[in-house]
């Protein structure tokens, strides 16, 4: 069992969870996930290891709530726990001081980029963050991005708040303006990343990005978290998450994402409206 | 009774579920014997002064002596009797390969059907676990050692069990969330029922082996730092892990599965019983499964259980190459498994959601043998043509588990992956650190994997208690 220490509401559908998980902290790296499963029939799902604190032995993770699973996590509170949570898994960023570094989150994506920002900066890379949302209500970790950032660019998309328009735009406007960009790492939703690397590809600029494929294990035995990356095939979850943008076939990430979208829908249902018992008509399964 | 009399007695048949009504639901398919049934069989055996049998067990149980037991209705005793050197009996009489090992070379089968040595010692185990509570032998008073087994499939168990009786103090670190390893994860509930397996991990942490799941040794502490921690000494027993892929087109459409990820989704997280249990599983109407072995015939049965309306074995060789056994292939047949022998998967074909649709085959014939003594199989030119399916379920065969030898470059691997080491005490390139089972052997068996942690075991206690 791991104890939920705090939680905190970040904006309408995002929670900030802080757990007990003392080994986990001491060992966590930027870059790394752990997999939760809350209770006997829970699913095992991966989520960022946004923070830890050493003392008091928590890490800290940043849920969105997007489908079953999540959202029943969101349910929990300080006092709750979790039965199953294990990590940290993923190989870590590889952190070095490379002098420019562009950071870019969309939406929930900012919580994994913040970990990697912060250490890129206290390796004294130059961290430009380029934080984006759909609308202000929805952007997180503003202040705490702010505080390992040298230089911050906001968008969001209806212009409620900071630049108007995509991270992309601000990413390519920094490029143009002749920005000497070392490396850029994009976290966020697959078509953002996608987008992310697709301004970079031309001029040949590092770029790396954070795949969340569908998991199981999260320890490299079932292969369900594969993706292509240039000819071959890479599991995220221990040659991973982390992957040169400009070699992954996100389409194909994007399509194996939306496997179990009419399962995904009746487990929401069910939850929300507990009607159906899900059994087979023709037998007992 | 004489040996003529005791020839004369009929192998006893096991009761089991009828294939239509089993493949409804994922219980156990053999009933398992009566007591009645139990000493009959029992007394088929001759109690031979040179028993071979004993030598066709890699544990080397001592069977005539347990199985006169039985003879007599003394199951608990001969439940006990195996336990001496098989700390998992209700597991290998389910899933030891019998017809290739014990009961292979019992005399009995020279002329007739062997005694059936799987089946009474499943028996026995079962009878004692059910009497109640199972008595845990006396434990010596602590060394003053610890050992650390990381993975808790068989090989790790047999470790820790024979360890603390040697009154060492053992913890077992597990990746996943529960102990067991592929008899949890892997094996399906209709052959090695989950509750089994659970009480044998109970009756280990009854004598006070400490198992700590949600572990991953090399991400939390290494090998090195549980040495430096504590630990006298390590044993790795992680298995097998990253399944093989077959590298054609189309391999990572919807629909396409790795054997594990099936079966990890529908034993370990139970997607049968989804949404009550959340993780879910492809059902499919056609489901192909590639491959020839266990793992491939488990992959399949458990298929047929989700009702589609056709499940196909697809296999590259003929029948009599298939590694799966005999019993299995049986029991799938009986349950509607087709089988597209001598042909191969070529492409993988998806609609325009990227979700299976159709799988492109050749046809296969059998050349010249290869280095595994089985004829080859050589693709037909022109043979091409086209199987229905929604979800295909590859089971081609493991790597190694890479994230020991990662995180511990000084124990040395072979050019697969697999720990080296010395067969006879399990001891790898680094000292105080053993290993075997499967990341030791690739894909072997329970009872090899056990036989494994014995040995390393009995290294580990002199190594312990001796130094060398
Ligand atoms: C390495 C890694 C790190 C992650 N870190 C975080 C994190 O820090 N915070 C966070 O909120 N989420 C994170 N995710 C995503 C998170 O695991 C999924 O949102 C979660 O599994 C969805 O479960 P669910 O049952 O709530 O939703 P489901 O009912 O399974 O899905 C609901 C919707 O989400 C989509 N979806 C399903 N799986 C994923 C996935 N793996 N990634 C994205 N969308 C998915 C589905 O297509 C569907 O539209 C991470 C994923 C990975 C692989
Ligand atoms: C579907 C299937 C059916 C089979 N059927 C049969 C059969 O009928 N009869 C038979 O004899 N054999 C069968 N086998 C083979 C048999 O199960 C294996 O040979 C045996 O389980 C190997 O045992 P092991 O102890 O080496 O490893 P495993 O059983 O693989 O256990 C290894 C454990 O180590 C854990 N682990 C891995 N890495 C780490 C780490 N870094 N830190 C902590 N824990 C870790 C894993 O999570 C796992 O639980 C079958 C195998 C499969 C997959
Ligand atoms: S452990 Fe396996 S091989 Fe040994 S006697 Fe039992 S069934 Fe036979
Ligand atoms: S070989 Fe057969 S008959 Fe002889 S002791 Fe073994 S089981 Fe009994
Ligand atoms: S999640 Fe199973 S191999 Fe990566």
């Amino acid at each position: 069992m791991f104890e939920i220490v705090e939680k905190r509401q970040l904006c309408h559908t995002v929670y900030l969870l802080r757990i007990k998980a003392p080994r986990v902290a001491a060992k966590r790296k930027a870059g790394q996930f752990v997999m939760i499963k809350i209770n006997e029939q829970g699913e095992r799902i991966p989520l960022t290891i946004v923070d830890s604190d050493l003392k008091e032995g928590t890490i800290s993770i940043i849920v969105q709530e997007v489908g079953k699973t999540t959202t029943e996590i969101c349910a929990l509170g300080a006092g709750d726990n979790v039965m199953d949570l294990v990590g940290p898994l993923g190989r870590p960023t590889h952190i070095e001081n490379f002098g420019t570094a562009v950071c870019v989150g969309g939406g929930i994506g900012v919580a994994p980029i913040y970990p990697i920002s912060k250490a890129l900066k206290e390796m004294g890379n130059r961290v430009v963050s380029i934080p984006g949302a759909r609308t202000k209500d929805l952007l997180i970790l503003e202040d705490e991005m702010r505080a390992v950032s040298d230089e911050m660019h906001i968008t969001t998309d209806d212009g409620s708040y900071g630049h108007h328009g995509f991270v992309t735009q601000i990413l390519q406007k920094l490029i143009d303006e002749k920005m000497k960009i070392d490396i850029v790492i994009g976290i966020g939703p697959i078509p953002m990343m996608k987008a992310v690397s697709n301004v970079t590809r031309p001029y040949n600029i590092h770029t790396l990005v954070s795949l969340n494929p569908i998991m199981v294990d999260g320890t490299g035995m079932c292969g369900a978290c594969r993706v292509t990356i240039g000819d071959e095939i890479r599991f995220v979850c221990v040659d991973g998450p982390e992957f040169d943008g400009h070699l992954v076939d996100f389409d194909e990430l994007i399509m194996r994402n939306r496997t179990y979208l009419k399962e995904e829908k009746m487990a929401m249902e069910e939850f929300t409206y507990h009607e159906g018992t899900g059994q087979c008509e023709r037998c007992e399964t | 009774m004489d040996i003529k009399d005791r020839m004369k007695i009929p192998k006893q048949s096991m009761p089991e579920q009828a294939p239509a009504e089993r493949v409804k639901n994922f219980r156990e398919v053999p009933y398992g014997y009566t007591s009645e049934q139990a000493m009959e069989e029992a007394k088929r055996c001759i109690q031979c002064k040179k028993p071979l049998c004993v030598g066709g067990c890699p544990v080397n149980i001592d069977i005539p002596w347990f199985i006169d037991l039985m003879a007599e209705g003394k199951f608990v005793e001969a439940a006990r009797k195996i336990k001496e050197t098989n700390t998992l009996p209700a597991v290998c009489g389910r899933v030891c390969p019998q017809e290739d090992q014990c009961e292979k070379v019992c005399v009995i089968g020279k002329k007739g059907e062997p005694v059936s040595i799987g089946r009474l010692e499943r028996f026995a185990a079962d009878f004692e676990r059910e009497q109640g509570e199972v008595a845990i032998p006396v434990i010596p008073k602590w060394s003053g050692k610890k050992v650390a087994v990381v993975g808790s499939g068989p090989a790790g168990l047999t470790v820790a069990g024979d360890l603390v009786k040697k009154g060492h103090k053992v913890t077992i670190f597990e990746a996943l969330h529960v102990a067991g390893g592929v008899l949890m994860y892997g094996i399906p509930e209709f052959r090695l029922p989950k509750k089994v397996v659970q009480s044998e991990v109970d009756y280990l942490k009854r004598m006070g082996v400490k198992i700590e799941c949600n572990a991953v040794v090399g991400k939390l502490d290494t090998v090195d730092e549980l040495l430096e921690n504590g630990y006298d000494a390590v044993f790795i027993g992680t298995g097998a892990g990253l399944p093989y892929f077959m590298n054609i087109p189309g391999e990572n459409l919807v629909g396409v599965y790795s054997a594990n990820e099936y079966l990890t989704r529908l034993n370990l997280m139970k997607a049968y019983l989804f949404p009550e249990y959340e993780t879910p599983v492809i059902r499919g109407r056609r489901v192909v499964v590639i491959g020839g072995g266990n793992t491939a015939m488990d992959a399949a049965r458990t298929a047929l259980r989700l009702c589609p309306e056709e499940v196909t074995i697809v296999y590259r060789r003929s029948r009599e190459e298939m590694p799966a056994r005999v019993e299995e292939v049986h029991h799938g047949e009986e349950e509607g498994l087709k089988f597209q022998l001598l042909t191969n998967p070529v492409r993988f074909i998806g609609d325009h959601e990227g979700r299976l649709k159709a799988i492109e085959c050749v046809k296969m014939e059998l050349g010249e043998p290869d280095e595994s003594g089985r004829r080859r199989p050589v693709a037909v030119k022109g043979s091409e043509f086209c199987m229905d399916a929604d979800v295909a379920i590859i089971s081609i065969g493991n790597g190694a588990n890479p994230l020991i030898p990662q995180t511990t470059p000084d124990v040395k691997v072979n050019k697969w992956g697999n720990i080296t080491v010395d067969y006879e005490t399990g001891g790898t390139s680094k000292e105080g650190v053993y290993s075997g089972g499967d990341i030791v052997r690739g894909g072997a068996t329970v009872i090899l994997a056990m036989g494994d942690g014995r040995r390393a075991a009995n290294a580990i206690h002199r190594y312990l208690t001796t130094g060398g």
